[in-house]
């Protein structure tokens, strides 16, 4: 495997962020508590949680795209550039350039009364002064690259005149149109059906391998997170609990819920295996996330010492674990986050 | 309420249990497609096309197949939530509103619904127990006694009655919300439930607890589950037999380890190799199927998979494949196994299936 020391800077670190939603008359929502990571070019880190656990509000955040009453708190960096200091303009620049982001529902991505390349084009002339008939031709070669049959005929079509996996591909070639160096996925193949989904897939590692981009793939479903995976990241009520390789994580899992998450997945050759594994209950509510480990209140494994912040513990370097239980095996373990 | 099934026959058991539950026989639904200037039909949805199976007293049937293929057209239809243009439903030996048969009312009471979306199928101004104790009500069960039926159904369903029971839909999570239906469609005591994607909206830790629960219902109330989904994994853990539908048409039904572990049918092993692998050691490197399903508003003629179908020939366009035992069977194999797939090569062949 490469190291992931390289010399330039990472295409994109995240320290600390937090993100509160605040409305009046509304309990305060904690969404995410401090998340840090960053990723180098050429790499693809999945964020694995449930409904809940913030990895969509993290990927918004990275975007910029939260609602006003969000309060957003942190470093976010961009080819070394900080973008929660950046002025409306400058971000405008960094978001669709640098940075670009892919969604579960193309049709809500899409302009509907825009044919797929008069909005290609137009993101392209908006990022780089080109000409029309450039950047035209530009958003041909694009579809080409996202593998769309009869390039040509298909920038005329309207998103509605597609199919769903053809969309899903207009959206990802709309998303490279300034060569990004981070692209963001939300739940890209979610919506697709599986035969579809592996194509997606397939076409997204391809392109990040050609086009040296770093991915953050935000996902529920673990199968995918194999698929797809560099690194993985599982997020639980904000909070990244376990980093590290997709080897690692997968198949050496250290913390409770992500064995958790893992056992109850349900997948092949379970029939007649008896009853399924399951986690109990059901996730916290981040109005009122309970004190000390998040988990603690559905951990089969919870000790008393979990009603404290659980202990940030670095198995080796570039993994992480946030529970008591893995200090134990690993007492080298860091400082409380 | 749930008398002793196991041991008692159950009264309403008409033909014994050798007769099958259901029967669904030629089963068809085309939709129009209108538009143009006066609104006139332009098109034909070709949404369910000559199904037909049978489900087992006892069994859980699964339907798998990916969106468009009329996987849940079948379950509406069965449900006579919409008319079927053509085909025959025989339950429990009596024919759907046939002369002589069974009524819709009837049949309602014995084969109920449960739908993926956990909050529309609740009414959002009934509490969890009015909720479940509507239809008892409505089929003449005094309020009462409803009442104390509804609150014993929530406490099968692994919720606390005294907890839930006055609460609206809004105030419980989507597992939870999804153990209220389920504990709806059991308040008429049917015999048959059909779970249209039931589990499909839930998160992997809710899901495998709404699994274990109805395998647990459905072993203490002697039901029987035709259960629809487009996750091939969890089809495979909870059917007995698998039917896979493709562009509304059966393409292969079997036992489900068979149909698992021996697929005949060209697009069953594709769909199969589609899975995730669950492995990264073992990724997908090979693509199973390329292109979209097509549109079913003008499906291929003849066999319908062939525009995707890597052993096609030019006589899958003009004939419609039987759903047939497949062609190197054995004098004494499998004899519930069928295919609808003309080509010996395209059923042989040994493509990599993982097992993930």
């Amino acid at each position: 495997m490469p190291l992931d020391a390289a010399p330039q800077p990472p295409a994109i670190l995240v320290e600390n962020l937090c993100v509160r939603f605040e409305r009046r008359g509304q309990p305060e929502i904690s969404a995410v508590n401090g998340v840090s990571f960053s990723l180098d070019r050429g790499k693809v880190l999945t964020i694995l949680g449930e409904s809940g656990s913030g990895k969509s509000v993290s990927l918004k955040a990275l975007m910029g795209l939260l609602p006003p009453f969000a309060r957003v708190s942190g470093r976010i960096e961009i080819a070394g550039r900080d973008i929660l200091k950046l002025p409306a303009s400058k971000l405008a620049q960094v978001r669709g350039g640098e940075i670009s982001m892919i969604f579960q529902e193309p049709m809500s991505a899409l302009d509907p009364v825009y044919t797929i390349g008069q909005q290609i084009a137009e993101t392209i002339v908006q990022h780089e002064g080109t000409d029309q008939s450039t950047a035209m031709a530009r958003a041909r070669q694009l579809l080409e690259r996202v593998a769309i049959p009869s390039a040509a005929r298909r920038l005329k079509n309207y998103p509605h005149e597609m199919s769903g996996g053809m969309r899903q591909r207009a959206m990802i070639a709309l998303a490279l149109a300034c060569n990004p160096s981070v692209l963001l996925a939300d739940e890209p193949t979610t919506a697709l059906d599986v035969t579809v989904q592996i194509q997606i897939l397939m076409l997204l590692r391809e392109l990040q391998q050609d086009l040296g981009m770093a991915i953050v793939f935000v996902t529920h479903d673990v199968g995918v997170a194999a698929e797809i995976s560099d690194r993985m990241a599982v997020m639980y009520a904000g909070r990244f609990v376990e980093t590290g390789t997709v080897r690692e994580v997968m198949h050496e899992a250290r913390h409770p819920y992500t064995a958790g998450l893992l056992s109850s997945t349900v997948h092949g050759g379970l029939r007649n295996q008896g009853e399924l594994r399951t986690i109990p209950g059901s996730p916290p509510s981040l109005a009122a996330l309970p004190p000390g480990c998040h988990f603690m209140p559905r951990c089969r494994e919870a000790v008393s010492r979990c009603a404290s912040e659980p202990p940030v513990v670095v198995p080796n370097p570039g993994a992480m674990v946030r529970c008591v239980h893995a200090e134990a095996q690993h007492p080298a373990g860091g400082a409380p986050a | 309420m749930q008398t002793a099934h196991q041991s008692a026959p159950d009264k309403r058991d008409r033909g014994g249990a050798a007769q099958p539950l259901l029967i669904v026989e030629n089963l068809r639904k085309h939709f129009p497609v209108r538009g143009g200037l006066l609104n006139r039909q332009i098109a034909t949805v070709q949404a369910v096309d000559d199904v037909s199976f049978s489900v087992r007293k006892g069994e859980t049937l699964g339907i798998v197949g990916e969106s468009g293929c009329g996987k849940s057209t079948t379950a509406r239809l069965l449900m006579n939530l919409i008319k079927p243009d053509a085909g025959t439903t025989i339950f429990d030996g009596d024919g759907v509103g046939e002369a002589g048969g069974i009524t819709v009312t009837a049949l309602r009471r014995q084969m109920q619904m449960v739908f993926q979306d956990s909050y529309s199928s609740l009414n959002p101004r009934l509490t969890m127990v009015e909720s479940i104790a509507y239809a008892p009500r409505m089929h003449g069960l005094p309020a009462r006694e409803a009442t104390r039926r509804a609150e014993s159904l929530l406490a099968q369903v692994g919720l606390n009655p005294a907890q839930f029971g006055r609460r609206y839909p809004h105030e419980l999570s989507g597992g939870q919300r999804q153990r209220v239906n389920i504990a709806r469609a059991l308040a008429l005591e049917p015999r048959l439930v059909i779970f249209d994607e039931a589990v499909s909206a839930l998160d992997k830790s809710v899901e495998a607890q709404v699994l274990n629960l109805l395998n647990e219902l459905k072993a203490r109330l002697n039901l029987t589950y035709l259960f629809i989904s487009h996750d091939l994994n969890v089809v495979e853990y909870i059917s007995d037999r698998v039917l896979v539908m493709y562009l509304g048409r059966v393409v292969e039904t079997g036992p489900a380890t068979e149909i698992y572990s021996r697929p005949r049918h060209p697009y069953t092993r594709a769909l199969l190799a589609s899975k995730p692998t669950l492995d990264p050691d073992r990724r997908t490197t090979v693509l199973p199927l390329t292109g979209d399903p097509p549109n079913p508003i003008n499906p291929p003629s003849g066999c319908r998979f062939r525009t995707r179908c890597a052993y096609a020939q030019p006589r899958c366009a003009e004939i419609v494949p039987p759903l047939a035992a497949p062609l190197d069977t054995l004098a004494g194999a499998e004899p519930e196994h069928l295919v609808a797939c003309i080509v010996p090569e395209a059923q042989a062949a040994a493509e990599i299936v993982h097992a993930a």
